[in-house]
This record gives structure tokens, sequence and C-alpha cells, in this order.
């Protein structure tokens, strides 16, 4: 089953503050930004800005947006992408909330790191 | 987007610069709460009017000047009539009809006609080859006649007259500039300033007939122009005619729908006309008897209107003050204010005839209340400001006419004069941008203020020291049409409340929690911005210190974590050391939590610590109990440190216990949020050892006391302290500083310094308040005492378990099967 997603269950909702976000370490795989905004939707994306490398896990979540703590970039949290003028990408992972539970997609078959980040890790 | 059941109907006569941008503004507050119709009689989409004179002079093409593409109308919404002028207004039905009979109803309707030349009543002048300049067909006119023409008449030596004069010239006409009055431009400049406009343009080619009364047009039998005739008989040759005498404001649709006009559509200061339904803006307007043909009112114009279309009535508007500058490439002039001067005015002129050079400033009861400068205009912008703030100019008065150069300004590495400026040379130092893509961004997508430039290109987003050159190449190249960034801004998007307002609500209504705030004030997101949040959190925690519900999620990571992040997202740790004063154990406490933890760096800080660069975030709460030393507050906006020197204990110059006094100050104001940093210094004699004259309050030993001097500022922009008062006692010290930051935490706007709350009330209010009336001294220094009583150290806090989440990441390990091997 070569794209079949595996689901991980991370954590309770109430395990991530109302808007705002925490780290998630998995093995193998680059700190990942886990977010949970005001209305209480749940987001993904590896926790890095694509600007100059932030830790967007650290930015304030206003709305379906965080913020970069460097530089203050404005970040997609559905879409990972840069709000304009900025231009950038962050790749994002699925999430879902299940019963209270966040649950995360970890793409099978397929790595979540490029050959690129692993050499800089 | 589903609409509402009764989405009502706004419809815009006129496509144009004022509708276009009153419709922007209204999209803005007000997303899909119309149904917009827009009928223009152009068959273009909204350009950029006041760029027509580079279109002409051959410097852009029109496809440059666009300001807003079809497709914006589009991705709006907006039904859009092109080429379709609007014939009658029906008020009792309530609809528009248009020339091709389209009709459209409306709930609201919005005028936006403009103006039109004003034709002179003479015979001839319905000749071929006579025409106006106002739109892009008539520049393009102007083009195609001086591609086969020679001889080309300009009536009119304003602003527009010469411009449309220069661009023909630069085509190659051979152009006559004919003029009423006794000098060029006399709406704009003095006689003296109008005489060296006129030499100049001379030598470029142009010639002038002034004090000339055109008495008709002389044609040929195809009905063609072919020359002037003035009223002393002289004539000149001419193919063509451009009338540039004045405008007049288009009203006819207005006045036959029976709507009060007065040359104008009269409107009130919410740019509603007699009918409450019809809404007018731009040149087609009178506000207050004033119908103004420039374009930064007219955007001011249009935020009102939009304001009050959305319902919010929260703007109202009060007329503008503009200046002018003419758009001819390589002729510097600018015009504000009463430049003619008169009764019980004074003036300053400086006048180098030979050189160019031109500056007359009239004052009036010690404020500038004009200004005409020619050759050399790079402080038109800080004139106009000056004149629109209505600043005392007593102090600047000997240096006011050579410019605010003159005045010293430090920090900015000599870089405040814009125009002296290469494209190359950067100015905005943070985000790297050069002055040439500033301007190209100004230029060719249409920027009008410094939010629209810093949302463009980055510029003055960071650090703000480059605003103000960032405003000077606005002013360069809009000139009249630069949009200053109003006093009482909005906070952000998400209101259209300014910082003074917020507080207020928050004071006079109790709100204590964000959820509360956001629905009081009607907050157009859901849970505020990264700009707005951090804000609402500092004015109801210092507005209601033990009661107000500090949110960690509405402050920026450094107050949320209690260190400051690095570029590689680790932290730094500056333990506090009151005075900067340690001993031994802390020092080798210090150094084993160095090596426990592999700190890449220690550093000593300007603040006299100690600094531990490059701490992980999870190491932080075990840092800080190994350390067992409190929180330095580095990382807020906060008290932040005092530095002291070792004054009379040790120093052989010093007056007072310096040190002591400075540690007795960090200890009372230990955990101390403020609306942005707040550093502090004693020094033990004049000399000055510990840098007061530049901290927020600066305290200098003397033998018969202590002087505090408040305001100081080390940073973006060098700010030297101003002295508040002299006492003679420690406790008398301790009152009035403590004073003074309480006042401060209670009326400046969050991220406004020390330096930036005194220049906005005055030092003189500061005396009033701290110096002068003891009682209120006191209540304030209590206030502050009771704002700060039994707070915890937020190290020791969170050594004690407090909010540990925030410092552990998430950890999962996934089953064997979903690793995957790259």
């Amino acid at each position: 089953m070569p794209n079949e997603a595996t689901w991980l269950r991370v954590c309770r909702l109430e395990d991530l503050p109302v808007a705002g976000a925490r780290v998630l370490e998995i093995d193998g795989l680059a700190p990942i930004a886990l977010f949970r905004t005001g209305s209480d939707r749940v987001f993904a994306l590896r926790d890095r800005c694509p600007h100059k490398g932030g830790p967007l896990s650290q930015g304030i979540v206003a709305g379906e947006h965080v913020a970069c703590p460097l530089h203050g970039w404005q970040i997609g949290l559905e879409d990972g992408q840069a709000r304009a003028p900025d231009i950038g990408c962050t790749p994002r992972y699925p999430v879902r909330l299940e019963a209270g539970e966040v649950w995360i997609a970890m793409p099978a078959g397929r790595v979540a790191i490029t050959p690129a980040e692993q050499v800089e890790a | 987007m589903n609409a509402p059941v009764q989405q009502p109907r706004l419809v815009v006569i006129g496509n144009g610069m004022a509708g276009i941008r009153t419709v922007e503004e209204l999209l803005k507050l007000a997303p899909g709460m119309y149904d917009i119709t827009v009928f223009g009689a152009e068959p273009h989409p909204n350009y950029n009017r006041i760029l027509l004179s580079p279109v002409l002079a051959g410097e852009q093409a029109f496809e440059d000047i666009v300001l807003n593409p079809l497709s914006w109308y589009q991705d709006n919404g907006i039904h859009l009539h092109l080429g379709n002028a609007i014939e009658r207004i029906d008020r009792v039905r309530r609809r528009v009809v248009a020339v091709d009979g389209t009709e459209a109803p409306y709930d609201r309707l919005l005028i936006a006609t403009g103006s039109q030349p004003f034709v002179l009543p003479i015979p001839g002048k319905d000749l071929k080859g006579v025409i106006g300049y106002r739109d892009i067909h008539d520049t393009r006119t102007m083009i195609e006649t001086a591609r086969s023409a020679r001889h080309a008449a300009v009536i009119g030596g304003g602003l527009l007259g010469l411009e449309a004069a220069n661009g023909l010239a630069v085509r190659g006409m051979d152009v006559t500039v004919v003029h009423l009055a006794g000098w060029l431009l006399e709406r704009q400049l003095d006689p003296v300033a109008g005489g060296l406009l006129e030499k100049s343009l001379v030598t470029r080619g142009l010639r002038f007939r002034l004090e000339a009364q055109t008495s008709a047009l002389l044609g040929n039998a195809a009905g063609q122009v072919t020359g002037v005739r003035f009223a002393d008989g002289s004539e000149i040759p001419a193919d063509l005619v451009v009338m540039a005498a004045g405008i007049r404001p288009n009203t006819r649709l207005a006045e036959e729908a029976g709507i009060h006009c007065a040359r104008g559509i009269v409107v009130n200061d919410s740019l509603q006309s007699f009918d409450p339904r019809v809404y007018a803006v731009g040149e087609c307007a009178n506000h207050r008897g004033i119908a103004y043909g420039l374009v930064a009112p007219l955007f001011e114009q249009a935020k009102v209107c939009a304001n009050h279309l959305a319902q919010l009535g929260i703007g109202i508007y009060r007329g503008s003050v503009a200046s002018t500058k003419l758009k001819v490439t390589g002729i510097d002039l600018f015009s504000a204010g009463e430049f003619m001067g008169g009764d019980g005015s004074e003036e300053i002129v400086l006048s180098d005839p030979a050189g160019g050079v031109y500056k007359k400033l009239v004052i009036r009861d010690d404020r500038l209340v004009g200004a005409c400068l020619y050759g050399d205009t790079a402080d038109g912008g800080w004139y106009f400001k000056l004149l629109k703030d209505a600043t005392p100019v007593q102090s600047l008065r000997e240096q006011l006419i050579f410019g605010e150069t003159a005045l010293g300004d430090a920090g900015t590495a000599g870089q405040d004069r814009a125009s002296a400026m290469a494209d190359g040379d950067e100015v905005c130092g943070c985000n790297g941008v050069c002055k040439g893509a500033i301007v190209k961004a100004i230029t060719e997508q249409g920027l009008f203020t410094v939010d629209e430039v810093k949302q463009q290109t980055k510029a003055a987003s960071s650090c703000g020291s480059c605003t103000g050159l960032v405003e000077q190449l606005l002013m360069n190249c809009l000139g009249s049409n630069f949009q200053e960034t109003p006093k009482t801004k909005a906070i952000c998007g998400c209101t259209g409340l300014s910082h003074g307002e917020v507080r207020k609500a928050v004071r006079e209504h109790r709100l204590l929690s964000h959820a509360q705030a956001y629905a009081f004030l009607e907050w157009r997101t859901p849970n505020g911005c990264a700009t707005c949040r951090p804000a609402l959190n500092y004015y109801m925690l210092s507005s209601w210190p033990r009661e107000a519900l500090d949110d960690p999620q509405s402050r920026f990571i450094n107050e949320r974590a209690h260190a400051n992040i690095q570029k590689d997202g680790t932290f730094s740790v500056i333990p506090q050391m009151k005075g900067g004063v340690t001993n031994a154990a802390e020092l080798r406490r210090i150094a084993d939590v160095a090596d426990k933890y592999a700190v890449p760096m220690v550093k000593v800080t300007g603040g006299q610590r100690i600094d531990l660069l490059g701490v992980r975030k999870q190491d932080l709460v075990d840092v800080w109990r190994d350390l067992g030393m409190k929180s330095g507050h580095a990382y807020g906006k906060s008290i932040r440190t005092v530095k002291t020197c070792v004054g009379s204990e040790f120093c052989r110059f010093g007056t007072q216990n310096s040190t002591q006094m400075g540690i007795e100050l960090e200890t009372m104001l230990a955990n101390m949020w403020s609306p942005h940093k707040v550093k502090l210094a004693v020094s033990g004699c004049p000399r000055n050892c510990a840098e007061s004259g530049i901290k927020d309050v600066g305290i200098i030993a003397v033998d018969s006391g202590w002087e505090i001097h408040v305001g100081g500022n080390g940073g973006i922009k060098t700010e030297v302290a101003r002295f508040l008062v002299k006492v003679r006692s420690a406790e008398e010290v301790r009152e009035h500083v403590g004073a003074f930051l309480q006042l401060y935490r209670e009326e400046a706007y969050y991220l406004d310094r020390t330096v930036h709350y005194i220049e906005r009330v005055g030092l003189d209010y500061i005396r009033a308040q701290v110096v002068d009336d003891a009682a209120r001294r006191q209540a304030l220094f209590e206030r502050l005492l009771y704002s700060l009583e039994g707070l915890q150290d937020p190290w020791e806090a969170r050594i004690g378990g407090a909010r540990r989440e925030e410092y552990q990441p998430l950890k999962i390990t996934p089953p064997a099967t979903a690793v995957v091997e790259s």
C-alpha cells in the first residue's frame, strides 16, 4: 500500500494552548509545529519558516495564520503559504481531530524529510 | 459567497480615483456588505490620473498607471459598466439611467464624477484642436498632435498647464504658455519663486505670455484651430490649444436631480449630500466651501465616506491642508499653507537666485503656517508636518530655514535626505531595500501611503527608523498626493479604533479578557492578530492590575517563554544582576551552568549583565533552576536593567552612592510590564559613566542631590534624555521615578518608548503631573506599587511548575511500520 497514510495519535486537544502551538517531535522527522486556533481547528506545519527558518511553533497564532517570531512573516496554517508580499511555503501535514484527540498522518511509502534536509540535520 | 437576503445595492457614478478608492476602503471595512455597481464614462479601468503628465512626457506608458485592472473588479464581484456615462439620477425610484438605457437601482449612491476643464467663453472655443487636459484621451490627443503639428498654446500657467506645456515641449512642440496673472503658479508660489520657475522653464524652451488675456481662438476653413489672439490685438500661431485655466466640479447629474450644489455637490462631514442616500467624493464635492482638486484630500474623503457606508459612523472629515508639488522632472518646487504671508505673520526667507534656490517660511503665533520652496525641496515634507501638526517653532526658529538636517540628527548615518540618495543606496537597513526599489514600487504600483510601501517592499516594516525617509520618497514621487499617516491610526486591520480609543474603552468599560474586549469593541477578526493582541493584552493588564486576565498566547514568544529567541530558535538567558553588581558565588553558578548545558556563548551585555546565549527551550527551566537567580527581564516590554557606575563608595569623583540607588530602583521595579522596554541608569557624577543621558530614566548624582532625566534613548535614533527635576533624597528619587513610569504605563501607547510618549504629550505636561502636583505624584506612585506588589518572579514560577507544557515538546514514536527509510 504505497500511498496510504498512517495516522498517528498525538495528544488530546487540551494539550494544545488555545490560539497557540506546540512542537511535535517524531523520530526521524524534522520538528513539526502543531497549531490550535481560537476556534479549535488543528493544523500541522513543518516548524520552519520559509524565510529564515524561524520556529513557527513559537509565533503568535491569529485567525488561521501564524506570525513567525523572527521577522513576522505571516504563514497560512491551512496551506503553509506566506502571506503577500512575502513568497514562500512550508510543508503541511494532514491532521484530524476525532473525539477530542489529535491525529497526524504520516504518508507511508514516502519520505517526510527531503534528502537535503537530512544532510542539514 | 452567500449574499444576505437583502444585500443593499451601492451604485458608483464615476470610475476614477475618488470613487474607486472609496470602494476599496469600503471593501476593506465591510467586504460583501454591498452589491456594488460602477459606471465609468471612459472605456478604461481606474487609472492614476496624477500620472498623466509622466505619460505625456513619455516617461511612463498608460499600462503603468492603471491602478485597478479589470480582474480587480471581477475578483471583488463589482458590476462594471465601462464607456457608459450616466444620463440621469431618478431619486424617486432610486435608480440611475445610463446613456445606453441601462438602469441600475440603488440603496446608496456615490457620485464621483470629478471635474471638467473650464473652457473660456471666447470665440473659437469649439474649434478642432482645442482640448482640455483631464484624461488619457486628452493625453493621447496631445501626444498624437505633437507628432505632426508644430505650435502649441497652453492657456493657464497653473500646475496642470505647466505640466501639459512641459510634456508637449518634451515631445518637440513649440509651446507658449498664456497666463492671466503676473507670475506662474500664482496660487502655489509667491512672485519670487514664480520668477525662478519661469526662468528655468524658459531655458527648457518654453515661451510665456504673462498678464495676457486671450480674446479669441482663430481657425481655418476646415474648422481647425490655427492661432490665439490676445486682448491687445497680438497673435501667436497654434495648431493645438490646451485649456488649463481651471476646473469646474462636474455636478450636472446632481443638479438635475435636485441635489443641492454650490460650486460642487454640497456634502457634510460624512460626505453625504442633502439626500442622505447620496454621497459625493472627490473633485465634484464641495466640503465646507472647498472643492479639492488634489488627490490626498480626496483619499481622506474616501476613507470617511467608506466608513459611513459601512455603517461604522466613526469617521469625520474635517477638511484637508494641502501641499503642492509640480511634476515636471528636474524642477523642484513645493508650497503649502499660507505661503503669501500677510497680516500678523512673519517671514523667514533664504534667497539665492543665482543658485536657483529660494525658500520662504511664513510664521504666525509661533507656528509655521506656510512654506514656499523652490530649487531645494528636500525639507518640504518636514515643513508640511510642522504646519499640519501646528508644532511650536520657537526652539527651532534659528535653524528652521536650513531644514531638518540642520537640527542635528544622530543615528541615521547622515542619510536623512532621500532626494540626495542614489537609487542603489539602502533606505531600509533591516530588510535591505534600496531607494530605487521603493521609488519603483511607488510609481509602478501606484502606492500612496507608508503602509502600502511597507506592505509591498517591506521597507520600514521592521524597526521603523527609515519611516521618515520613506515618507520623503513618497513626498518626492507624489508631491501633494502623498498621504501622510494619520495621527490617530487604527491599531491594525482588526479594528477601526486607535490605541487611545481602545485603552479608554478598556478603562471605562472594565474590559478584563480578550474575548470580552473583542466582543465589546466589535473586533472584525475572531481573535485579533499579532499586532493588536499584545497591545490589547497590555492595556488590560496595565488598566486592571490583579484583575485582568494575562493571555500568554497574546504575548510575543520572548514574554511567553521569559527568554529571548535567537535566529536559530534557541534562547538567551540573562539573569538579574541588580545595578550590575554580582559576586563570586553567582559567577561560579553561571560558569557551571554554561558547562553543564554546553552554552555556546557567554557574553557581557550592554546593560551590565551576563548573557548565556544558545540555550534550548526545553532546557530553560532547568537552567534557571541551576542558576538560582531571578529573571533579568531582558526579553520583554518591561523593566530591563538599571546600569550604574561605582559611585561614591569607590570612585574619587563620585558624589552619591549611585550603585545602591540603582539596586534600590531595580528592586522596586522588578516584574514591571510597560508599553515598551524601560531602561534606567544611575551615574554618580555628571561625568555620567553609566550613560544616564540616553536612558528612559537617567539619574545623575550631584553633590546636593539627584537630577532626574527622562525620555533618553540609545536605540534606533539616539535621543538625549531631558531634565525633569532635581531632588534631594533617595526616597524622592524613587517616588518621582515611580510616578513618571506609572504615568508612562497608564498613558503611552503600546510600543511607544518614553521618548515617543513625551513627544506626544509634552514635557510640560509630565512636569505638571509628576513634579508640580505632589498629590498626583503620590497617587501615581501608589498605583505603581499596587500593580507590582505580589508579582512573582516568572522564572521562579516556572521552576515551581507553572506553564510546563510551554517548554516541553510533544513526542511520539511511530510504530515500526510507519517509519520510513529514506
